[in-house]
């Protein structure tokens, strides 16, 4: 159950960016950097570059915008080179450059994502699962499933529709909500780099999960039951 | 040490997230961990839950236009190095 098939799935396919701790590999990349070595800001762009566009489009309404936003990140990254001091990982590090840049552009095109407004979701009181899947509180058993969630077969596991399903269901979420599941578990981050970067407390980053989570897998339950 | 009563299913799945983060603490996880050991729709309930987090962690970010990859290099270029 707690070892169960999609946690030892979860453990073989995560990317291998996913580890908090820097690789020597970066270390390696950034020393060239300091040395104004061009193949390695190529690395660098070609393992970071990808992630913090999607990042940034999480914050700015236009692809334009958010490729501005990561040509400023990385004009950051060369002045604040120096002062990296690898405490966290260069990831946390950029995704944290990325995203006070972001907000701020996001500002000043009034698409505020207020990240310390929890509420501002909208979603207070909203439950993890419908409450007509539980018995009600006459019956013998309040609160146990009337209609329990079914195996998910295996093999449908890697499918690409099912990815993309997930991708859609993510799209879709709230934008706290969105940007909280993309740094946990579309890129990895562990909660105390997400706080890190999204400026959250441990509890909030929590709650924002747990609703995004909610609702992806209720997605993702929905397309296992379409497409049976 | 201080039992806890037995959770609901419909419990269960409000504290999920806080039994995959590790944040709960002991009398609650046992409580938690009881109910999974004889429930099998919590359990299928927190295989999707991990699925769905196993999926999220193939999606991949789409690949920068080869025009944004060259002004960003063009910009390393101009960069004046203190």
């Amino acid at each position: 159950m707690l070892g169960g098939r999609a946690r030892a799935l979860s453990r073989a396919y995560r990317p291998a960016t996913a580890t908090p701790i820097p690789t020597d590999d970066d270390a390696e990349l950034l020393r060239a950097l300091r040395a104004g070595d061009e193949h390695a800001f190529a690395e660098l762009v070609a393992k970071y570059g990808p992630s913090l566009l999607r990042l940034a489009q999480l914050f700015v309404s236009s692809r334009a915008v958010a490729e501005e936003v990561v040509a400023e990140t990385w004009l950051a990254v060369f002045t604040g080179l120096e002062r990296f001091e690898g405490r966290s990982s260069l990831k946390t590090w950029l995704f944290r450059i990325l995203t006070n840049k972001a907000k701020t552009r996001g500002q000043r095109e009034s698409r505020t994502v207020p990240f310390s407004a929890l509420a501002a979701d909208g979603d207070e009181g909203e439950t993890a699962v419908d409450v007509d899947r539980f018995l009600g509180p006459d019956s013998r058993h309040p609160g146990g499933w009337a209609v329990p969630p079914r195996g998910v077969p295996e093999e449908r596991l890697l499918a690409r529709e099912v990815r993309e399903r997930i991708e859609t269901a993510i799209a879709a979420l709230p934008p706290n909500q969105r940007a909280v599941i993309t740094l946990r578990d579309v890129e990895g981050l562990s909660a105390e780099e997400a706080c890190n970067v999204l400026g959250l407390s441990e509890t909030n980053q929590r709650v924002l999960l747990h609703r995004a989570r909610s609702k992806v897998r209720a997605a993702f339950e929905r397309y296992l039951e379409e497409t049976e | 040490m201080n039992a806890i009563r037995d959770l609901a299913c419909q419990e269960i799945v409000e504290l999920v997230t806080e039994f995959l983060e590790g944040t709960m603490d002991s009398p609650l996880r046992a409580a938690f961990e009881a109910h999974l050991a004889r429930c099998d729709g919590c359990t299928e309930y927190l295989d999707q839950i991990e699925a769905t987090i196993m999926v999220a962690g193939t999606i991949e970010p789409e690949a920068l236009s080869p025009d944004f990859r060259a002004r960003l290099l063009e910009a390393f270029r101009d960069f004046e190095r203190p």
